[in-house]
């Protein structure tokens, strides 16, 4: 029977994982559980459950800084920011909904434990980048803090920013400080129908070469288009190429036509306004395109990052192997691809050839059995292999904290 | 200043200089050797310059490679590695001891790769921070952090103190630019994390190495993030009667949803003496001035300026200028970026670098004035005031010992009220020498333990860069393991 602990704060949290570890037992490290799907399946005694540990702490709009307990929402956050006109630059994404979970509820320690950043990471940075400061338990049950509520703050190690991404492997967060920034007055979006998947990410780097301050890149195959609520955009079966602008109204207009220009040779494009604009990002945030609607044939989906310039050629390179639609993000260095399901989601296939073009796959939607066999996160070399489990060994050394869900053993 | 312990150096080690010496020859070559009194005494100390330690030999080598070897045969020979970029540490980060190899990694300067599409350049860390921006401005790029020391400090430096400057409020400091490395750990394996794509991938292992002070291993190459650099930039300059009015200025400006690329802070102590050295047209009659800096064509400049001249107004301004054209904001920016050697031309000085919550500014700076008034010294403030971090210097005479012992009194002080009201000892500085003792007033003994163990995983012998970070007492508590063979610490 798996035992579920749901601290109400940190001082129970920390009983719960001495209690753990004193008695041997690993448990699962979750939030909402809307990214439960992802990683390799875990089974294990217990799971700890972090949505106990509630509320924002502290909000100063002025210093652009909020804190709050690793359980709180990422709802109740946005919508605290709204109310100040601010908000998490990063565009956290939402991975419930394409892994079968449930979308809207995941947790502010899940965001940073999993460093999830949306769309605007390519002029905003990621989850990694925003995060200040951390309160955290280990898996030998101490205590620790690392950064602070400071915009800057180089005092020890980073240790903060290193538990992002690590799945809650290595320590259970129970508070998050963070930067927060003003929202935009005005965002509208350029969108082209039709560019091939090279032109089409030629055109983004060309934007993001441009003096603009393009806040979102994206490149979607024509399969990929009619998933899209906005009607007017899945109306054609084709490429859409959609670029960001968000500023105060009149720099959106004012760049938006010098953009124009500049692109002028990928032909005219159409503009979302403002409310379109919201819509299409969001979209995009929750990974609509890349998630199936009911019914359809189930298909496997992978994270990769690659250097834009070989983009278009890693899934060119793939295509020629299984059947492919792909979503490419920050102006094609991050690619959502959806492939055909397969007993190894094409992993082999898909590692080999990053292995020669330069980058790394993240397996994030598949079936149990699928995640159990093929490595879902990106191999490591021997050397990066020794640090990763060198430093389990320093957080966690009895490895109660989600043992073996981004690497057996770790 | 001269009341930081240093440990005692390792006789044994000492005694075996010259067979030591003649084995780096062997492995780097004699040309990237330096083992004559006189070579060795230009590494003896940073810019925290009264503390100097005769390295044991200085090794410039010029390959990756070379480094790897040095680092292992140290390691099999128990002898500490001390990496140096430029040696302008203001925290004695880059200090040498008498019983360590300093590897500088200054001839490893070359641009290896620009991926303008894909805004990433390779380069090898012992590039000037500013030699990356210029090996991309022809193309309209720049690598976004820019410290005061730009022209000479390395980007290794930069890595290894996570280094920040004037317009980091909009682009971010170090560890938000850069995407890869490769590294040299103390045994002489060469590990490369991240590279030309937007996440590195497992868990985040730049963001350890980055700000480790050199402690975790010699990085020699990155891959950074370049930016596209805006269409024009130009400062505005608002003089105030108090610190206090400029402070409240800037959170309204803060509160207001602009976020300018700089904000920068100075008081009138600082603008007296920058001026006189710059010229760059600071006012001479206010107790406060913000260098506020926005982007963007001409139009949205002028509109972005008059925006903040509104709202600046409740606080009064004394004068306001807008830079009159290319010419006078290279000014005003060089006035700014050489505050530090300005004022060195006319008290020597100690640079204290806290951050604090940007709403306690008008409490904090009273303090320090009090704090050092009562010490009997003058202050002088220059920082970034857009994220909080702020630069005291506190003037002394490096003549009169107990001048220079109160002056780093006061700054212990200042840096213990940093703490107290939220902040912290360091925003972009480090730690060092300099505050490493100070650290257990920012962390307890598990949050210091938690960073040691790290230390460990990459350097289990604490061989890299030791005796700086953490607290010299600090291994006596617990778990870690035994890892320093220095004897008693004596004064330095
Ligand atoms: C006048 C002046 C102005 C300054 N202004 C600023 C400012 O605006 N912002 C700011 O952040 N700092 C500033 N500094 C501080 C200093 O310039 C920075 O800390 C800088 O990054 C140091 O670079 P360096 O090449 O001189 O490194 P060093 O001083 O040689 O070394 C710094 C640290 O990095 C480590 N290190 C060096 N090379 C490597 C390597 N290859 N691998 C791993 N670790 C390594 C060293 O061991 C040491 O701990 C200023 C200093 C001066 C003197």
């Amino acid at each position: 029977m798996v035992e579920t602990l749901r601290p109400t704060n940190e001082a129970e949290l920390q009983s719960a994982l001495i209690g753990l570890s004193q008695s041997g037992l690993a448990a699962e490290i979750r939030g909402a559980g809307s990214k439960a799907a992802i990683g390799r399946p875990l089974q294990l005694p217990a799971v700890i459950e972090t949505t106990g540990l509630s509320g924002i702490t502290l909000y100063e709009p002025t210093e652009l800084v909020m804190s709050a307990r690793a359980g709180t929402s990422l709802g109740e956050v946005e919508s605290t920011l709204a109310e100040r006109g601010q908000m998490l630059a990063f565009e956290p994404m939402d991975l419930g909904p394409a892994t079968g979970g449930r979308g809207g509820v995941q947790t502010m320690g899940a965001v940073f434990a999993t460093n999830v950043s949306g769309a605007r990471r390519i002029a905003a940075g990621a989850a990694r980048d925003h995060l200040l400061g951390v309160r955290a338990v280990n898996g030998r049950g101490e205590i620790f803090k690392s950064g602070g509520r400071v915009l800057k703050n180089v005092t020890g190690y980073d240790v903060a920013r290193a538990l992002t991404g690590s799945w809650g492997t290595l320590a259970v967060l129970s508070e998050v400080t963070f930067k927060v920034l003003p929202k935009p007055q005005e965002t509208q979006t350029l969108v082209y129908v039709g560019l091939s998947d090279d032109v089409g990410v030629e055109m983004l780097c060309a934007a993001m070469g441009s003096p603009f301050e393009i806040s979102g890149t994206v490149h979607l195959t024509a399969g990929l288009t009619s998933r899209l609520e906005l009607g007017r955009l899945s109306r054609e079966a084709a490429t859409v190429t959609a670029i960001r602008i968000e500023n105060f109204t009149s720099s959106v207009a004012y760049r938006i036509g010098r953009l124009k220009d500049a692109l002028k040779i990928y032909g005219t494009p159409e503009l979302l306004e403002q409310d379109a604009s919201l819509l299409f990002w969001s979209e995009l945030r929750r990974l609509s395109p890349v998630t199936p609607a009911p019914g359809d044939a189930p298909t496997h989906l992978w994270r990769i990052s690659t250097a834009p310039r070989q983009a278009a050629k890693v899934v060119d390179a793939i295509r020629r192997n299984m059947q492919v639609e792909a979503c490419y993000d920050a102006s094609g260095g991050l690619i959502w691809l959806e492939v055909t399901a397969s007993a190894d989601a094409g992993g082999a296939d898909i590692r080999r050839i990053l292995s020669t073009h330069g980058g790394h796959a993240t397996l994030i939607r598949a079936e149990p059995a699928v995640r159990g066999s093929v490595e879902v996160f990106q191999p490591m070399s021997a050397s990066v292999e020794r640090l990763t489990r060198g430093i389990k060994a320093a957080f966690d050394p009895s490895a109660v904290l989600n043992p073996g869900r981004m690497y057996a053993g770790i | 200043m001269t009341h930081i312990r240093l440990p005692e150096p390792d006789r044994a080690i000492v005694a075996r200089r010259d067979q030591i010496t003649a084995d780096l020859i062997a492995i780097a070559g004699r040309d990237a050797v330096i083992s004559d009194e006189d070579g060795r005494r230009a590494f003896e100390t940073d810019a925290l310059t009264s503390y100097r330690r005769m390295p044991l030999a200085v090794v410039l080598p010029e390959t990756t490679e070379t480094i790897a070897n040095i680092l292992r045969y140290c390691h099999t020979q128990g002898v500490k590695v001390i990496a140096r970029g430029a040696g302008t540490s203001l925290a004695g980060g880059a200090l040498p001891a008498e019983d360590a190899v300093v590897v500088g990694i200054s001839k490893m300067n070359r641009v290896l790769d620009i991926d303008l599409p894909g805004r990433t350049m390779r380069v090898q860390t012992g590039i000037t921070n500013v030699s990356i921006t210029a090996a991309v401005a022809p193309d309209g790029f720049f690598y976004a952090p820019d410290p005061s020391s730009q022209l000479a400090c390395t980007l290794a430096g930069n890595l290894g103190m996570n280094s920040g400057g004037a317009h980091c409020l909009k682009y971010g400091v170090t560890t938000n630019n850069v995407l890869g490395v490769r590294m040299v750990l103390m045994t002489g394996e060469i590990v490369d994390i991240g590279g030309p794509y937007v996440d590195a991938a497992g868990l985040d292992l730049l963001s350890l190495v980055i700000g480790s002070e050199g402690q975790m291993g010699i990085i020699t190459e990155a891959t950074v993030r370049i930016i596209r650099a805006a269409e024009g930039a130009r400062p505005m300059l608002l003089g105030f009667d108090s610190s206090e009015a400029a402070g409240r200025c800037v959170s309204a400006i803060i509160a207001s949803g602009i976020i300018p690329v700089a904000i920068e802070f100075m008081d009138r102590p600082a603008i007296e003496v920058c001026e006189a050295y710059a010229k760059a047209g600071y006012p001479l009659d206010c107790e406060a001035l913000l260098i506020i800096e926005v982007e963007g064509s001409e139009t949205e400049i002028t509109e972005r300026l008059e925006q903040m001249l509104e709202l600046a107004k409740p606080f009064r301004p004394s004068s306001h200028a807008i830079s009159s054209g290319p010419d006078q904001s290279a000014k005003i920016w060089k006035g700014r970026k050489s505050a530090f050697g300005a004022l060195g031309r006319i008290a020597d000085y100690y640079c204290m670098d806290g951050t604090i919550p940007l709403g306690r500014l008008p409490e904090v700076l009273t303090a320090i004035s009090q704090i050092c008034t009562s010490y009997g010294l003058r202050v002088a403030n220059i920082f970034h005031a857009g994220d909080g971090n702020l630069h005291p210097l506190i003037m002394f005479d490096a003549n009169d010992p107990a001048s220079e012992q109160r002056a780093e009194q006061a700054g212990s002080d200042i840096l213990a009220l940093c703490v107290e009201v939220g902040g912290c000892l360091t925003g972009e500085h480090g730690v060092g020498i300099e505050k490493r003792d100070l650290m257990a007033k920012q962390f307890n003994a598990d949050d210091l333990r938690v960073q040691m163990r790290l230390k460990s995983v990459f350097d289990p012998g604490w061989l890299l860069n030791p005796a700086k970070v953490f607290p010299l007492d600090a291994d006596q508590r617990g778990d870690l393991p035994a890892m320093r063979s220095s004897t008693l610490p004596a004064a330095a």
